[in-house]
């Protein structure tokens, strides 16, 4: 009958059909009884915000971001979508200073870079953390990311004639760590990438992908973000090239969260923007070769990110990870670490982050391996934070399993 | 007096009833409510739940549009927390003709009504969802009311009044001293005890049903039946009432209430045999959403959650077979001077929007008929939980945790909410955020004693699951009220099987995937 083709719902929200899986996923339920849960903050909470602007629930803010609710919806329902977007449109209260710090990794890199020697020893003082946490509500109790005295774009840009020099090409984005705290992830992608035969271009001046800002009420920055790197990551598509990244969460970001969140039209370049592991596996699964370290011996286990997850990308990483001779690899069960990029340097979230992540961190020490693999950076700080366990991104195991 | 003996006893539990049930304890009367089924179970709850403002009427029936932009007013002051102040909007699309907006705006403002011209741009601005190719709209000040509320408020006040409620149970016959009715023989449908009671007036407030109990008393009320279906939205897809500017038709008007839209209506008149149980046809729906989506596009597009039914109780005055032509005034029989038959009053035509209007003409008669002599002061009295001056200040009060259970209490209960700031926040339901605390107190203070009488008082179960969750959690709260688990498993077995009815006529899409969903629930795993 021609109404029943007419009236299929348009509203996302309204495929929830109360099945309650996603309460059951959330990491942030089970520790934080503020939070009202994916459930009701998202599909049921848009309703009733859509009733009147007045059941907006600022404890939306717990909400990680880690969209494990959306990988387990059985409707597909952009349930984290839902409680961003409503953040984005309902809360109007500004940034504290501390969260537009914590939020602006571009910008603090750029401050820190030149003075990187002495910021990183300022940070790792117990005075300076016990200063930060009472005058900004960054808690004491956190590491912070060391900086690094040279910036990984300066670096390429050095070696941009011997890259230019390869065969194939294809274009990085590397994203606030790598530039500022971690060239040598950066490195270390060069070096696999030319090991296959390819040179690696920086983008046209890409900036920070604006995951940060999103989260902490800045989505208008976010936004003019978005839109500068879809056009910079427009050039390199139209000139043939993929875009590789080595953070799960700015590949995420760019490819998920500019057009749900930001509503940043992103069709011409999504498909091309891949995680460096995945443009790896499938070149090396079409018989492209590397010339592995005979002896190359480690133990490492393989930890999930969440937006790896979300991408339903973690495969690629663990089939890449198996395919290095001498790697004994255990894949961790997936579990949230609990610092979801910002969220646990807060003051008021630091007992659930660490809540959260006991999970994956008793797992990390039944399997007591060299190393952790894991392709985010924020996963990182938690885990090395938490358990003492070394981490390394995968394509850094890589890079040190193959011949130099 | 006796236990069994009254000033005035009252037929019907709808919104007329309860309107003047309340209106006779306010005047000192000792006064009894009997119904047969539960408050608001014909036409009080199965309408738009409009808070007209009369402008609908203004152009065919004058009279009816003061009548109802007047109790819009009163309605605002005296039942705050069950009116929504919305605004409304006529809208002129290009089909329809844009002189008849002049005939309409003149009409409204000799009727009392503020209607003002708006620019079609300031309407789509006002009402996004609104029909984008309008070319004319009128702003008028239509509402939103909740008729349960509005009806429980109602039977709550006259309780604390001193009135007397008997539900669930059916007048069998009346008792007669000669050309007087003096009381009336009951029967409890749920006990199956029967009871007389006695007072020298009774009020025909059956709505529809009014018919048939006139009949019993031996007059003949020429009513007819003209059944009116609507669909509700599961969200809200508008802010504003949005009206179609031309001569009343079919599926022209789209209310916003509380977490849902509604759409309709229809009118086909039906045989009295139906009225019990009305269903909705595909040709309805398809009706419905057809011409609702000429109001809000978006309407083709958005989950339908339910369709339902009601039975309008128009008094016959021609013989349009359609019913949108007569006069939907108040009518106020006194049998005595009518028929000759004593102590019998009957109220009915009027609406939802003139209940207390109609309240206060029976009560009038009434009075008249047993020598009180008190006027009404309704108009100025705020029924219970109305008071309220800032509905934050009244959920600040309710437990500790701001939460959505707690806000929805505020906006459902008013100042009442503070009755429940000791109880259990646990959510029941939660599409619609109803906390045990609300549902004990609804058991215990407005006399649910099923889930389909708690679902009218709370709105347990209207959410878009239906029931699937809540039901049998608010089942748990019955079942431990009354002692009995195995009488509940039957209630909650009826009430699902009631949510059906609602889902059958649209069920399609989402709304069939959840329903299967709370089949498997309740049958595969539960056992039910």
């Amino acid at each position: 009958m021609s109404y029943q083709e007419k009236t299929i719902s348009n509203h996302n929200f309204e495929e929830c059909t109360k099945c309650t899986i996603c309460t059951l996923y959330c990491p942030v339920m089970k520790v934080n009884p503020l939070y009202p849960g994916p459930k009701q903050a998202g599909p049921d909470g848009e309703r009733l915000r859509l009733k009147n602007p007045w059941f907006f629930n600022y404890a939306l803010k717990y909400c990680m971001n880690c969209k494990r609710c959306e990988v387990s919806c059985p409707s597909g329902v952009g349930v984290a979508d839902l409680i961003q977007s409503a953040r984005i449109k309902y809360d109007k209260s500004a940034p504290k200073l501390r969260d537009r710090m914590l939020a602006s990794t571009d910008f603090m890199g750029k401050l820190a870079r030149p003075v990187a020697p002495l910021v990183n020893f300022g940070t790792s003082l117990g005075i300076t953390k016990t200063a930060l946490d009472w005058t900004l509500g960054i808690d004491h109790r956190r590491s912070f990311p060391k900086y690094s005295g040279r910036s990984f774009e300066s670096w390429l840009k050095k070696h941009a004639s011997k890259q230019a020099a390869f065969p194939e090409q294809v274009a990085y984005f590397h994203g606030c760590y790598v530039n500022y705290n971690n060239p040598q992830l950066g490195k270390d992608l060069v070096k696999v990438l030319n090991a296959l035969g390819i040179g690696v271009q920086l983008l046209d001046g890409e900036k920070c992908c604006g995951i940060a800002m999103i989260t902490n009420g800045m989505s208008a920055q976010a936004t003019k973000h978005a839109k500068h790197n879809v056009a910079v990551l427009g050039k390199a598509v139209d000139a043939g090239l993929k875009v590789v990244a080595t953070s799960s969460t700015c590949a995420f970001t760019m490819r998920d969260e500019y057009r749900s969140l930001l509503g940043v039209d992103n069709s011409a370049v999504r498909d091309s923007i891949l995680m460096a592991t995945r443009y790896i596996y499938e070149k090396l699964e079409n018989g492209a070769k590397l010339r592995f370290k005979p002896d190359f011996h480690l133990k490492a286990a393989y930890h999930t990110p969440c937006h790896m997850e979300k991408m339903g990308w973690g495969v690629f990483t663990e089939r890449l990870l198996r395919m290095i001779p001498g790697l004994e690899l255990t894949v961790l069960d997936s579990a949230c670490c609990g610092i979801a990029g910002t969220y646990g340097f807060k003051k008021e979230n630091y007992a659930s982050s660490q809540a959260i992540g006991e999970e994956l961190f008793k797992h990390i020490r039944e399997a007591d391996p060299e190393v952790v693999a894991c392709d985010c950076e924020t996963c990182k700080w938690q885990i090395e934070m938490s358990t003492g366990y070394t981490v390394m991104n995968p394509i850094s195991i890589l890079a040190e399993a193959i011949e130099d | 007096m006796k236990q069994n003996e009254f000033d005035v006893i009252i037929l019907g539990g709808g919104i007329t009833g309860a309107g003047t049930h309340r209106d006779c304890c306010l005047r000192g009367l000792r006064s009894l409510l009997i119904e047969k089924k539960d408050i608001a179970t014909g036409a009080t709850g199965r309408n738009h739940g409009l808070l007209h403002s009369g402008a609908r009427y203004a152009v065919n029936d004058p009279e009816s549009a003061e009548e109802c932009i007047r109790e819009n007013m009163i309605l605002r002051r005296i039942a705050a927390h069950c009116v929504e102040e919305t605004d409304g909007l006529f809208i002129t699309l290009p089909d329809d003709d844009l002189g008849y907006q002049k005939t309409f705006v003149d009409a409204c403002r000799k009727a009392g009504i503020d209607a003002q011209i708006i620019d079609p741009e300031l309407a789509r601005r006002l009402e996004p969802s609104v029909n984008p190719a309008l070319i004319g709209a009128v702003k008028v000040p239509d509402g939103a009311v909740d008729p349960f509320r509005l009806c429980a408020a109602n039977m709550l006040d006259a309780q604390l009044h001193g009135g007397q409620v008997r539900l669930g149970t059916e007048v069998t016959g009346f008792i007669r001293e000669g050309d007087r009715i003096v009381g009336v023989h009951t029967v409890d449908r749920r006990t199956g005890e029967n009871a007389d009671y006695y007072a020298p007036v009774t009020v025909n407030a059956g709505g529809i049903w009014g018919h048939g109990i006139a009949a019993m008393a031996g007059v003949e009320v020429g009513m007819y039946p003209a059944k009116g279906a609507l669909l509700i939205f599961a969200h809200r897809v508008n802010n504003y009432v949005i009206n179609r500017c031309r001569k009343p038709s079919n599926a022209d008007i789209l209310v916003p209430g509380d977490t849902v839209c509604i759409i309709g209506t229809t009118s086909t008149r039906i045989p009295f045999e139906e009225c019990d149980d009305v269903a909705v046809t595909p040709d309805e729906v398809d009706l419905l959403i057809t011409e609702g989506a000429q109001l809000a596009p978006a309407l083709s597009s958005t989950r339908i959650l339910r369709a339902y039914a009601g039975v309008r109780p128009l008094v016959s005055a021609d013989n349009d077979p359609t019913g949108r032509s007569i006069s939907r005034g108040i009518v106020c029989l006194d049998h005595a001077q009518r028929d000759g038959l004593e102590g019998f009053v009957t109220i009915t035509g009027g609406k939802l929007m003139t209940y207390r209007l109609m309240a206060e003409q029976a009560t009038d008669a009434v009075c008249r008929m047993i020598g009180v002599y008190k006027a009404s002061y309704t108009e100025n009295t705020p029924i219970p939980g109305s008071q309220v001056k800032s509905y934050e200040e009244v959920a600040g009060k309710i437990w500790e945790k701001p939460s959505a259970a707690q806000k929805s209490a505020a906006s459902r209960m008013g100042t009442r909410a503070a009755d429940i700031s000791e109880g259990d926040a646990s959510v029941i339901c939660e599409c619609e955020e109803v906390s045990a605390a609300e549902l004990k107190l609804a058991i215990d203070r407005l006399s649910a004693s099923t889930l389909t009488d708690l679902r009218r008082r709370t709105r347990v179960g209207m959410g878009t699951c239906q029931g699937q969750f809540c039901a049998c959690r608010a089942a748990g709260l019955l079942a431990e009220a009354h002692g009995c688990v195995e009488k509940e498993r039957r209630d909650l077995a009826d009430f699902l099987q009631e949510r059906w009815k609602g889902n059958f006529p649209i069920g399609w899409g989402d709304t069939l995937r959840e329903a299967e969903f709370t089949q498997w629930t309740y049958k595969h795993v539960l056992g039910l």
